[in-house]
């Protein structure tokens, strides 16, 4: 698993090759705004289908997810987004019989390919989920050094503590909680339990983020405080976001992913990705301007 | 009580009387079943102190074998004790490793068969334990036993001389470790199962493997249940009659050596045992054992209670 020397690869390639063409292509940033931030990875889909057993969820997804951005997926609800999402650090196949089709490239290294370990891929490409759930066992330190305590396992309680603090003062919770680390997490707000939760998922240095409808469970203002939040984190990791909400898919994102469905029980499609302001503003596609226009779903 | 009309939005008056009766006939029939619970435990002690006190007042002279009331006591409550840890100490790991094979580990298929052969345990009838722990365990125990006080003789517990019979404290015990195994691992089953998907997946994607899951989620999540199971599974083995008076061959002492015939019985077993040629005095005797036993068990949920309620103050789970 050489994935330092693809991704070179990877760069010039895309370097070489200068802005695609390709419908599902977002227009890529430059080579220089790329090297400030070049250590988060990026993700591509080619040809993904995927199932729940005999039921196809999502088809034929190809998109380019590009690094050190955010990208949001929006759409009507049940149209495929948490199942696209799911699919991108291999948690869809928890689910019993569900399965994909096709390939997910980390920096061009395929996760699904056979020789790729789940656990690893997850380590490299972190999750936060719709609801706030920090281990209830554990105190607020220990839900943060939760992920180091499992990937590295002979760390230095100095150390430890370094990255402790780094993580919760990446997830602009520090201030907060630097004088009760020790209490349990059950005790902070929903909004906080929600960084606490993005610490938890960025304390492993991940490449990249995926967030399922992080703030659908949050008041408003917990909801900015995370928006300002993800903003930051876009300087260290990839981001894709899932959201409902489109106010926070426009002022949050780079890129806008939509996901569409021609009728119930119609397997979800990507059919339109782009930079937040096109989309928004001129997209290509009908459905997309019905959708963000507020004329459907 | 006519629920129907709880929610008729014609008639607000009507449906609030009905609710306000029908909230007071529910609390009037619930504090009345707490109430009975505590008159029939309080007449069970009140019996107990009443029909033991002619033994713990009678002068040692009358009592049997001229011994002394404690002297008499102590072996029972010590094999009773025994016995009962030995059960726990082998059920409580296997029962909760069966709990999570079948709520965590296993295939669907495979674990709805495993857990019901497991609950098919509990419908055994101790008889038929004892039966099978005098006739199969004990021997097959025989070898065991035999090597252990070869070559761990130097630990107290496997001192031996081995018993030829196998009719030792070790088989007893392993005979009430299965005995218990359903109802503990069963309650920590229940348990496991309702982790929160949340809390497992969180997990997961930090990226956890599937026992490190259970380690980080499960198992804290599970533990005051575990707790709680267990000492529904002590409470049985405590009490536990049957098996016990067929399998071990007793003679009264005290001795952590468990694999040797010389056992100490048990105070459930020693009732059995004694209560049918017993009269007079010795029947006082006997019922002074039982409210030790009814003390031990009382001791033992408070502990339980104690355990799991700081557990739920600390803010654990
Ligand atoms: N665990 C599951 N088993 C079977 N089908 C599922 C499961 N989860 C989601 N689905 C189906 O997959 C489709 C996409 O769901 P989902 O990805 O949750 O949509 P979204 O996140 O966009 O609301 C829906 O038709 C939904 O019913
Ligand atoms: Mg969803």
């Amino acid at each position: 698993m050489n994935l330092t020397n693809t991704k070179k690869e990877i760069e010039m390639a895309d370097v070489e090759a200068g802005s695609s063409d390709a419908i599902l292509e977002p227009p890529k940033p430059s080579a220089e705004a790329r090297q400030v931030h070049a250590q988060a990875k990026r993700i591509d889909a080619e040809k993904l289908n995927i199932y729940y057993g005999d039921f196809l969820a999502v088809r034929d997804v190809t998109v380019s997810i590009q690094p050190n951005k955010v990208t949001a997926l929006i759409g009507s609800s049940g149209c495929g987004k948490s199942t696209f999402l799911r699919s991108l650090n291999r948690m869809h196949e928890l689910i019993d019989g569900a399965h994909v089709e096709g390939k997910v490239l980390l920096d061009g290294t395929d996760i699904y390919a056979p020789s790729m370990d789940p656990v690893l891929v997850r380590q490299q490409i972190g999750m936060v989920f719709q609801q706030p759930n920090p281990f209830p066992t554990m105190s607020i330190y220990e839900n943060t050094a939760a992920g180091l305590r499992l990937n590295r396992k002979k760390m230095k309680k100095v150390e430890m503590d370094t990255i402790v603090e780094k993580s919760l003062r990446g997830a602009h919770l520090w201030e907060e909680v630097k004088d009760r680390l020790n209490k349990p997490a059950s005790g902070l707000s929903g909004g906080q339990q929600q960084r606490l939760c993005i610490a938890r998922a960025t304390a492993i240095e991940p490449e990249v983020l995926l967030m399922d409808e992080p703030c659908s469970a949050l008041d408003p203002i917990a909801t900015l405080a995370i928006e300002d939040l993800i903003n930051e984190l876009k300087k260290r990791f990839t981001i894709v976001i899932v959201t409902h909400n489109m106010q926070q898919a426009a002022r949050a994102s780079d890129y806008t992913g939509f996901f569409n469905i021609e009728k119930s029980g119609d397997p979800g499609v990507l059919i339109e990705i782009d930079d937040t302001e096109k989309i928004f503003s001129n997209p290509s596609l009908k459905e997309t301007e019905d959708y963000v226009s507020g004329r459907f779903g | 009580m006519n629920a129907g009309t709880l929610s008729t939005p014609e008639e607000p008056k009507a449906g609030k009387a009905h609710t306000r009766f029908g909230d007071r006939a529910f609390s009037g029939l619930a504090t009345a079943a707490g109430l009975t619970i505590l008159v029939v435990l309080a007449g069970v002690a009140i019996f107990l102190l009443s029909e033991a006190w002619p033994a713990i007042t009678a002068p040692v002279a009358d009592l049997p074998n001229g011994e002394n009331l404690v002297k008499y006591i102590w072996p029972l409550v010590f094999g009773t004790l025994i016995s009962s840890a030995i059960a726990i100490v082998i059920a409580v790991p296997m029962a909760v490793a069966v709990a999570l094979f079948t709520s965590h580990l296993a295939p669907k298929a495979i674990s709805m068969s495993v857990s019901y052969l497991v609950d098919l345990l509990a419908a055994i009838p101790s008889i038929i334990y004892g039966i099978w722990g005098i006739a199969v365990l004990g021997p097959a125990s025989v070898p065991v036993t035999q090597w252990l006080a070869d070559n761990l003789g130097f630990i107290p517990l496997f001192e031996g001389p081995a018993s030829t019979t196998g009719r030792t404290m070790l088989v007893a015990g392993m005979v009430l470790a299965l005995m218990i195994l359903p109802i503990v691992s069963a309650v920590a089953r229940e348990v496991f199962q309702q982790t929160p998907k949340g809390l497992q997946e969180s997990a997961l994607a930090l990226g956890a493997t599937r026992w490190e899951m259970i380690r980080m989620v499960v198992l804290p999540f599970g533990r005051s249940a575990v707790v709680a199971g267990s000492m529904l599974g002590l409470g049985r083995a405590l009490g536990e009659t049957m098996a016990v008076t067929i399998i071990l061959s007793v003679s009264g002492i005290v001795t952590f050596n468990l694999i040797s015939s010389e056992n100490p019985s048990t105070i459930a077993a020693n009732i059995a045992l004694q209560f049918p040629e017993s009269s007079g005095l010795d029947v006082n005797v006997l019922i002074a054992t039982g409210l030790v036993l009814f003390a031990i068990t009382l001791a033992v949920n408070m502990v339980a209670r104690a355990i799991i309620s700081r557990r739920e103050a600390s803010g654990e789970r």
